[in-house]
This record gives structure tokens, C-alpha cells and sequence, in this order.
């Protein structure tokens, strides 16, 4: 991150609704939101069976999302539904059922784009808050002004919004104010992309993206190829955001919710990086003045990145050091291995649920929420019936494990990936 | 009320304006970088008041495009400008988003709004809920196809206005993404020759042959399709369900180009208009475009008989 030792001024605004920020997480099933909640997530966004923008997103049934409204009740969160496409009128039918089916359920809010939605969600579920998708791209307080007269309590800026940009908007419209401030970008202004459209007759505006952004292309001026095969190809592919080094910033300038992206992310990713900025928000709140960020806290989110990161358009114009051109490599060099169930304190014993492969010999990590941390290497590992195993191989096999320190249920295990 | 099909086009200059009025136009959209997106060419509120006053006399009529995604520093000039606009006269306002909706709501309330969010515009309920709030036409996204374009015709009273000839934009950004890569190669002694270059385009190796035009502009980075859309030979299928307005994009083309299009499109539509059912397409007024068609740029049908999956 280049622009990390960059100063900023910083912006005060107000945070109008809410004391505390609140974070945001995605869940792409019912075991993500539950560990986005217990990793301490204040809200998930989750998507439903239709309207939703992620198509392959294990979406939730409305028994499903019953259950997780549930769950995250009982710490106090919040789930919201995406239905952020961009509606054609074919996928009107049965709107008005779906909407009335999430309100019943418990949702707290829908996420929307198309005006067509929002009115619809006003109009037959006036229990459920609707809350501007980022889908629309405003980036101007006039705009704002606009969707609080029309009744929405929340707006998602568009990711190009600056802290000064927000600040504005913050100091002359009385709104929550939501921002993207972790994960993957579209590199466009969203919902003005159809690449996918264009190249493989999938609509990106309704959930078919195909990251055509990030495939590589040759750039041509009249006849001539700019650079040769040798070179790194032209591509739109951004970093992915990152604003751990910013939490002050943020807090300050008043946004009311703190949104990381990922609904497609693993149930270690969503953790890890909830994690982080937990514990980053909280540090903040008990002592305004003596906040420093821990390099744990950065250390963990590298550890899930799936990409190099940065900080989008909250400082400036992103450059030549924002996108990807050279080769893609993993970034994290670890990989979820499992899912502690139960821990036995006399023995110190944990059973773990299988993620991936692990066996013993390995060095791997323990993690659970507020920053508890711990090393260790995998001794003798057992399967649920005593019988000692050279690895775990099987997804879900649950593990008998001796662990260095105490765990808890929904602490996560991870190992490192031996360098070759 | 007789049907009365609008033939639209864009232009770079005082001069490409006259010439595609005589070569048929009834309408243009025009406007500057700082509010429109993608136009031909800046006109400033003093070149508007002039194409206003060379156009009305002809019955033809001068939208002003301010379409662009508006940040907080727009705003300050905006009222002025639409100010500026009513007083030039103007016969309507292109808009994509709701601060230039409020704002000629509160400076110039008689001018007609047009909704153009671009490829987001998809639905014509959507179209009514800006109509509500004053929109008297939507302009439609380019990856619509004909029966969808159909359903809403007959399902909305507002006017539609459908893209029928001419580059479409694919991808927008608000990233200088041509400089970037100049810079990553370190080659920024290009950069200063090639920055706005309009002879830019993008190639992926799995579409042999096709060019995708790249440009940068205050707006952004703007990728555009490797095709240009022509419905020419099916443009009687629009007006037979009373398309209202027929938009060709000239952005991109020389004025010769323009010209030819404009032309065709012309004599397509009067030829139908003057009687509709002894309508037959002539193979001629194509031979008129593909004779000044670029040969690496095809025409095609863009979304019109597509079915699109997601
Ligand atoms: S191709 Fe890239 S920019 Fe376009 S919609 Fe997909 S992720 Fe976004």
C-alpha cells in the first residue's frame, strides 16, 4: 500500500443515527453469517433466492434466513437482504410476495438499486428499511438529499466517494451514510459495466458478471500494438480495498456503517477480516486518543487476502500502483484447515471439523474473536472414534486434536502453505 | 395525436450540426464534458443558444445531455447552468440521476427531463417511478432486445427512445485507466502523445478481430463495443409499435459518416411513414452506410434478438 504513510486531514462529521459504527459483513450461507456474527459483525447482508446480484452465492431460502435472523438476534445483529439488480420487467412478478416474505422473517432491511424495488418495498413491507445499493453510483450530497425525501434511511456511496466528498455529504444531509471500506472492486462505476454482456451474453446487471475486468488485453493504437507479448498485458483489474489503516479516519468522518464485500468469500475470510475490524472499531471507542493500530490486525486481514489491497478513491484517484498487471499470485500464504466444535479444558482436547487437508507436523494457527491467537504444531490427531490418523482428509471429519493453549467452539484453525 | 418518429443525433460542432440537419436530423443531443457524458463535442451555454436558434426555425429540437455521475463539486454550477440552458431555449434535458432532476425541478421546471441512466435504464416501471417524479421520456439501455422493447411501448406512456445506430459504451470508469498502464510500463513519454487519443482500442485474444475503442476524458476511462449497432433494415419494426424517438450515437465517427447515416436513416423513415404498408427495406440505403463503414468495425444487431442468462 503506497498511500499508507500519506496524511490525511481529518474530516469530522457527524454519525446521525447510530453512537457507533456499525460493520457490515457478508454471508453467502447460513454458517458464514453465523461466523460473521460471532466474529462480531453488527449487521450481514446476505442474498435471497431472487433479485440478488450473486447468482452463484449459496443464497438463502426464507427458511434459512428465519434461521439466521435468529441467530443473530441473540448477539444483538441485524441481517439485510440484497436485491440489488437492476430489474427487467419480466422479473417483476411475484416482487411484491418476496418482499413481504423477507419482512416477515425478521430482515431489517433490503439493500436496492432500482427505484422500481425501493418503491415497491415501501409501499407492500413498510417494515423493512431499504437502503440504497452502491449499484446506484451516488457520489453527490444533492443525490443523497434526494433519497432521504423519498423515504430511505440509508445510502451505500458509490466506491468513488473521497473522505472530503464524504464529509460534505455527512455535513449537509441528515443520513446514515454506508461505504465499502474491504474487498473486491468493480473497477467501473457500478451497474455502468456489461462487458459481460458484450463478450458472453451474460448480464451483469442482473448477477452474470463474468470479471471480464480482470481477463487481459492487448492495447492498440491505428495499426500497432502498444507493447509486445513480453510485457504485462492492459487490464481494468483493481486491488482489492483495504481501510484497516484508516479506522480513526472513518470513524471521524461520520460513516455510519462499515461494509466489507464478499458474499462469494470463505467462511475464514469473512472471520478473519470481521475479526480485524472489530477489534480495530472497539480499540477505537474505549480510547479515542490513544488509538494505534496493531499490526496484528493487518497481519490477519493479509492472511486473508485473496488480492494485493489498497485504498480505492479515499485518498485519491487510484494509479498505475492500484490495479494488477503482473501475474495474479495468492497473496495469503494460508489456508483454512478447521472449525474447532468442542474443547475439552481437563484434557485439553479439541475436536475440530475437517476444512481442508492437515496432518501432524504442521505448524498451523489458532484464531478466535477479539484477537485471541495462538501457534502450534499439529501433535498426534485421532478420529471421533480413538483410532490415530497420519492426516485429516475428509471434508467435515471431526478431529481430535491436542491444542497448545484453550479454545473455544467456532475458533478456526488455519495452516500454513509449505513453500515449495 | 399522429405519429411523428423523432430521428436523433449528437453533434461536435455548430457546423456538424447543420450538416446532419440537412441531411435529416429532428433532433440533437449535444452539451460540454463537465456535466454530459460521452458527446460529441463541447458545446458551451453560448453554442447552445445558438444551435437552439438555428434549430427551432427547422422544427428541430436541441437536448442538452447532463447524464454524467455528479460529484459534491458540480453541484456549486449546476443551478447556473440549467438556468443557462432555459434561457437558451432548449427542448429538453438528459438526466441519469436524481441531483440534475431536483435542480431543473427547481430552476427550470418546464423543461422536459429525459431518463438516461445508460445500461442501468432496463425496466419501464422504473422509467414511470422517474416519470412521477417528472421524466416525460426514457431513453433505453442498449442490451434490451426487440420483444422487451415491445412490452414496454405498449406498457408505458412515456416516450422511448431506442438506440438504433452507432457505437455503444461497454464500460465506465472513473479511473484514468490508459494513463495507469502507461505509467506501469514506465512509458510516460507515450503518455503525452497518446493521452485523449480517439486511435486507441483494446483486443483479447479469444475474439480475434475485435476492437474495443478506449478512451480517457474528465470522466473517466470509457471502453466502447467492438461493433456498431445498425437496425436499418428492421427499423420499421419500431415504428410500427411507435418508437418515439430513433437515436443515432455519433460519437467516435467522422462527419461524412454521420451524414450517411443520418441520410438512410431519413429516407427509411419517410418511406415508411408516407405508407406503412407498402413499406419495403431498399438494399440502397445500407450500400450508403456500408460504403463508409470502417471494414474492422461490423455492423450488427447489437441486443435487439438476443437472450441474454445471468
Ligand atoms: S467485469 Fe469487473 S467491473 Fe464489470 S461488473 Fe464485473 S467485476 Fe464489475
Amino acid at each position: 500500500m503506497t498511500t499508507a504513510e500519506q496524511t490525511i486531514p481529518r474530516y469530522k462529521g457527524k454519525r446521525n443515527r447510530l453512537d457507533r459504527p456499525e460493520l457490515l459483513a457478508p454471508a453467502g450461507n447460513l454458517e458464514k453469517l453465523k461466523f460473521a456474527v460471532h466474529y462480531g459483525a453488527d449487521a450481514v447482508y446476505i442474498g435471497g433466492q431472487k433479485y440478488g446480484l450473486r447468482s452463484n452465492a449459496g443464497n438463502f431460502s426464507f427458511e434459512e434466513m428465519k434461521e439466521g435472523v435468529e441467530f443473530a438476534k441473540t448477539y444483538g445483529s441485524k441481517v439485510f437482504v440484497a436485491t440489488n439488480i437492476y430489474a427487467h420487467d419480466e422479473d417483476i412478478d411475484g416482487l411484491e410476495y418476496y418482499l413481504q416474505k423477507l419482512e416477515e422473517v425478521g430482515i431489517a432491511a433490503i439493500i436496492a438499486a432500482d427505484p422500481i424495488i425501493i418503491e415497491t418495498a415501501q409501499r407492500v413491507a413498510p417494515g423493512l428499511e431499504v437502503h440504497l445499493s452502491t449499484q446506484q453510483s451516488t457520489l453527490n450530497w444533492q443525490a443523497v438529499q434526494f433519497w432521504k425525501e423519498e423515504g430511505l434511511p440509508r445510502v451505500v456511496l458509490g466506491r468513488e466517494t473521497s473522505f472530503a466528498e464524504i464529509a460534505e455529504i455527512k455535513a449537509r444531509v441528515d443520513i446514515e451514510i454506508e461505504a465499502f471500506i474491504h474487498g473486491a472492486m468493480c473497477s467501473s462505476f457500478s451497474g455502468r459495466c456489461v462487458l459481460s454482456n458484450h463478450f458472453t451474453d451474460r448480464d451483469s446487471n442482473r448477477g452474470g458478471c463474468c470479471q471480464s475486468c480482470r481477463w487481459k488485453y492487448d492495447l492498440h493504437v491505428d495499426e500497432e500494438q502498444l507493447y509486445d507479448e513480453e510485457a504485462d498485458p492492459f487490464t481494468m483489474g483493481s486491488k482489492d480495498l483495504c481501510m484497516i489503516d484508516y479506522m480513526p479516519e472513518l470513524i471521524e468522518v461520520g460513516v455510519d456503517s462499515f461494509k466489507i464485500e464478499g458474499r462469494m468469500k470463505s467462511l475464514h475470510y469473512v472471520a478473519t477480516v470481521v475479526n480485524a475490524y472489530r477489534q480495530a472499531i472497539d480499540a477505537y471507542f474505549e480510547d479515542p486518543e490513544g488509538y494505534v493500530l496493531k499490526p496484528e490486525w493487518v497481519e490477519e486481514i493479509n492472511k486473508a487476502a485473496n488480492r494485493p489491497l489498497n485504498t480505492g478513491f479515499f485518498l485519491d484517484t487510484p494509479g498505475a500502483e492500484d490495479h494488477i498487471y503482473e501475474p495474479e499470485e495468492k497473496a495469503a500464504p494460508y489456508d483454512f484447515a478447521g472449525v474447532v466444535l468442542e474443547y475439552d479444558e481437563a484434557s485439553g482436547i479439541a475436536v475440530i471439523q475437517q476444512r481442508n487437508h492437515f496432518k501432524p507436523g504442521q505448524e498451523v494457527e489458532f484464531v478466535g474473536p477479539g484477537g485471541r491467537f495462538f501457534k502450534q504444531t499439529v501433535g498426534e490427531i485421532t478420529d471421533s472414534e480413538g483410532k490415530v490418523l497420519d492426516a485429516a482428509r475428509h471434508p467435515l471429519q471431526l478431529i481430535r486434536i491436542q491444542t497448545a493453549q484453550p479454545v473455544k467452539p467456532m475458533d478456526l484453525m488455519r495452516k500454513r502453505i509449505s513453500k515449495k | 395525436m399522429t405519429y411523428k418518429p423523432e430521428l436523433l443525433t449528437t453533434a461536435g460542432s455548430i457546423e456538424e450540426l447543420k450538416r446532419l440537419m440537412d441531411a435529416g436530423a429532428d433532433a440533437f443531443v449535444i452539451g460540454e464534458a463537465r456535466y454530459g457524458m460521452r458527446l460529441g463535442g463541447d458545446f458551451d451555454p453560448a453554442a447552445i443558444a445558438e444551435a437552439v436558434k438555428l434549430a427551432a426555425p427547422r422544427g428541430v429540437n436541441i437536448y442538452v445531455s447532463l447524464n454524467n455521475l455528479m460529484d459534491n463539486n458540480v453541484l456549486d454550477s449546476l443551478p447556473g447552468y440549467v438556468r443557462s440552458l432555459s434561457e437558451a431555449g432548449v427542448n429538453g434535458i438528459v438526466f441519469g440521476e436524481p441531483a440534475v432532476l431536483m435542480t431543473v425541478r427547481a430552476e427550470a421546471p418546464h423543461i422536459p427531463l429525459h431518463w438516461n441512466a445508460e445500461m442501468t435504464s432496463t425496466n419501464y416501471r422504473t422509467a414511470e417511478y422517474w416519470g412521477r417524479r417528472g421524466a416525460t421520456r426514457f431513453v433505453l439501455a442498449r442490451e434490451l432486445n426487440m420483444d422487451q422493447i415491445i412490452e414496454m411501448k405498449s406498457a408505458t406512456k412515456l416516450q422511448l427512445e431506442v438506440q438504433v445506430h452507432g457505437i455503444t459504451n461497454i464500460y465506465h470508469s472513473k479511473r484514468s485507466l490508459v494513463n495507469s498502464y502507461l505509467d506501469h510500463q514506465q512509458d510516460s513519454g507515450r503518455l503525452e502523445q497518446l493521452d485523449h487519443h480517439r486511435g486507441l482500442y483494446l483486443t483479447e485474444d479469444e475474439r480475434p478481430g475485435e476492437r474495443y475503442p478506449i478512451y480517457e476524458d474528465a470522466n473517466g476511462t470509457h471502453i466502447m463495443s467492438s461493433d456498431d449497432l445498425c437496425m436499418l433494415e428492421n427499423v420499421h419494426e419500431l415504428l410500427e409499435v411507435g418508437v418515439d424517438s430513433l437515436k443515432i450515437e455519433g460519437v467516435m465517427k467522422s462527419i461524412e459518416y454521420n451524414e450517411a447515416v443520418v441520410r438512410a436513416y431519413r429516407q427509411a423513415i419517410d418511406a415508411y411513414m408516407a405508407d406503412p404498408e407498402a413499406y419495403a427495406f431498399q438494399e440502397e440505403w445500407l450500400d450508403g452506410i456500408k460504403a463508409v463503414q470502417d471494414p474492422n468495425r461490423e455492423l450488427s444487431y447489437g441486443f435487439f434478438y438476443k437472450e441474454q442468462v445471468y
